[in-house]
């Protein structure tokens, strides 16, 4: 986690994000985010408070978002806690981008069960096309990371790409989701194989074959 | 095989849909209120009988866990009930799957457990990267509130009980109780020392017990259907079904329900369409994630997929997230990356693990292209021995273990890589 830091703080990063505040929609989760802790416990919202604020970065900037120092003290400010325990969490936690990225943070799993599957070759071509890890690509679209594990593994190999998972990914495969997404498409979230529903043997499922068709109820069985 | 009518993820692949009017179809949240109705200890009797020990990866026996919580509340404190979905063990994919196909079957069964704990809310600690499968929860929830299943008066039963989902923001470390206690509380996910153990002073200081998703949300199940139908499933010690997550050099990877037991060769067989290359392909499985060490292939086929048959030789159950390699394998990069993976999430508090982790992922790396001498293998070997067992918590053992399965199973390979760096030094 030594490798994370803080976006300088300096007098053009105050001038845009000095007025950071709650959009109306954001004002009103937030109450509803806060309200999920005992009273007194208000802390406890820091992480949620911060994924909203960095989406609400995303949404002024057109990106995934990120937390710029004036964001992180906003948010501190909100929950009546210091600047530092803000910080802390937004430094000790991966998902929370210190610096800003593209607009699709393109995630690709590297951990052992993916690598075994094929992630070498999904990693090579994410940089064939230009994307470098760490760095926004020259039109701003893409972000580049290597994550850990997703929890995706019976379909690996994966990337997560802001909020949606693409399984099962080929490089012809994972061409075409990033060609729909830079053409401003939503292409088909979850497994990318032909004929796969989720997580189920390729091919149709080993068990449960009712369920396929429909919500069968076992109960009559037992 | 398991018969499906045994299974109790029926929902498991999404095929219909997660909502309460569906899951209520297939039995969810039938007269939840007569399950409460037998009074809490004799449900924490009836999980203690039913032989289940926790889905998360230490195998506690649960019911056993949950009578550690206090009756009453003598100086006022609640107590709390905290479901760890912070699934982020390399080769697990099992509570994604719960989560995002039959969450009732969780929300039920936070009430239940909560309470025959006497827990006044569960909070569902859902780890950061599960966005849809916490979308689905979210609204999930929701719809059991505005059912009156949970909330004030759950089920009609008298009993007030609310359940909160929290999302986490992206730390493997989070998943050890302690930590995820830290983060829920808005703190970094660094673990606390034991003692106090949560069941004494948790989250918030009050009394809490932390258990994983899959242990909560078979219980319902178990209490409806009996102990005794979910322990006539595997072996005495390791009880009940499971979920089977198996990735990596198989046919077919996938997740699957079944009894506790079933021999690794029937599970690959009957779900998995066989190893990638046939049985004389297969050069080493990781039975239970990546924190348990590897067991070379030939000693895998007869190997009962439980916690007492995987410990039988030298590994563990863990999650049961079988990681499958065959002999197409760079092994000592699958070991190494695990290592990376330690090292990246290791939280940074204790020495051993902070600078182990690198240390030992560092000199793995030179083991992978042979770039290192014979003796920093006895080296590697004893480095892993001194971070194992001298950390707060177990995250330190989980980076050794895998690198002394691979010493122990395979050393003649790291000899090999070694010994051919220096012959091609020489020419």
């Amino acid at each position: 986690m030594a490798d994370r830091q803080l976006a300088p703080d300096t007098p053009e990063l105050r001038a845009r994000w000095g007025g950071f505040a709650w959009s109306k929609d954001n004002a009103k989760q937030a109450k509803i985010i806060v309200a999920r802790y005992p009273d007194g416990r208000q802390r406890s919202a820091v992480m949620p408070l911060l994924d909203l604020a960095q989406r609400q970065v995303g949404a002024e900037t057109n990106t995934q978002g990120w937390l710029p120092i004036p964001v992180m003290e906003y948010v501190a400010k909100y929950l009546d806690m210091p600047v530092i325990r803000v910080v802390e969490v937004a430094t000790f936690y991966f998902m929370y981008n210190l610096v800003p990225v593209g607009k699709f943070h393109v995630q690709v799993c590297g951990t052992t069960p993916c690598m075994l599957r094929g992630s070498d070759e999904i990693m090579a071509a994410c940089k064939k096309r230009g994307m470098s890890i760490g760095h926004v690509s020259d039109d701003g679209l893409w972000t580049l990371t290597e994550v850990e594990c997703m929890g995706n593994c019976a379909s690996a190999p994966m990337v997560q790409i802001n909020d949606g998972n693409y399984e099962d990914l080929t490089v012809e495969r994972l061409d075409a989701v990033l060609d729909a997404l830079a053409a401003g498409g939503s292409p088909k979230e979850g497994t990318q194989e032909p004929g796969r529903h989720t997580s189920e043997p390729s091919g149709g499922p080993t068990s449960l074959k009712e369920m396929v068709k429909a919500n069968h109820d076992y109960r009559g069985e037992w | 095989m398991l018969a499906d009518r045994d299974r109790i993820f029926t929902n498991l692949y999404g095929f219909q849909p997660w909502t309460l009017a569906a899951a209520r179809k297939r039995g969810d949240w039938d007269d939840t209120k007569a399950l409460m109705a037998r009074g809490q200890d004799a449900i924490i009797d009836d999980m203690k009988a039913s032989g289940l020990r926790g889905r998360g990866g230490a195998g506690f026996p649960t019911g056993l866990k949950w009578s550690f919580m206090p009756k009453e509340s003598k100086d006022g404190r609640p107590s709390f009930l905290v479901i760890n979905a912070d699934e982020s063990e390399p080769g697990s994919c099992k509570d994604r799957e719960i989560l995002r196909h039959d969450p009732h079957k969780l929300i039920e069964g936070a009430l239940v457990a909560g309470y025959a704990m006497r827990a006044r809310a569960a909070y569902i600690y859902v780890r950061g990267e599960y966005i849809r499968e916490a979308e689905v929860l979210f609204a999930a929830v929701q719809e059991a509130y505005d059912a009156g299943l949970i909330g004030k008066n759950a089920c009609k039963s008298g009993y007030d009980f609310d359940v909160f989902v929290h999302r986490g923001a992206g730390a493997y470390i989070c998943g050890e109780e302690t930590a995820m206690i830290e983060s829920l509380e808005g703190k970094k996910g660094q673990p606390r020392l034991k003692p106090p153990f949560p069941a004494g002073a948790g989250l918030y200081g009050c009394p809490t017990t932390v258990n994983n998703v899959e242990s909560i949300a078979v219980a319902p199940t178990i209490l409806r259907r009996g102990a005794s139908w979910f322990s006539s499933f595997g072996r005495e010690n390791n009880k009940g079904t499971k979920l089977f997550q198996i990735s990596g050099h198989v046919e077919k990877p996938c997740v699957v329900e079944e009894a506790m037991s079933i021999p690794f060769r029937e599970l690959i067989e009957k779900h998995c369409g066989g190893i990638r290359g046939g049985w004389d392909n297969l050069l080493a499985v990781i039975p239970g994630g990546s924190s348990v060490p590897l067991v070379p292939g030939h000693m895998c086929p007869d190997m009962p997929m439980d916690f007492d048959g995987c410990k039988e030789v030298g590994s563990g159950l863990g999650t049961a997230a079988v990681i499958v390699m065959d002999k197409s394998t760079d092994l000592v990069r699958a070991i190494s990356r695990l290592s990376y993976f330690y090292k990246h999430e290791s939280c940074g508090q204790c020495t051993p693990c902070r600078e182990g982790t690198g240390w030992m992922w560092r000199v793995m790396e030179r083991l992978r292209t042979g770039d290192a001498e014979v003796e920093e293998i006895d080296m590697l070997q004893q480095v892993t021995k001194q971070v194992e067992g001298h950390t707060i918590c177990a995250l330190g053992d989980a980076a050794a273990w895998p690198i002394q399965g691979l010493i122990k199973h395979f050393r003649p390979e790291l000899e090999r890589r070694i010994g051919e760096r220096v012959r091609e030094a020489a020419e």
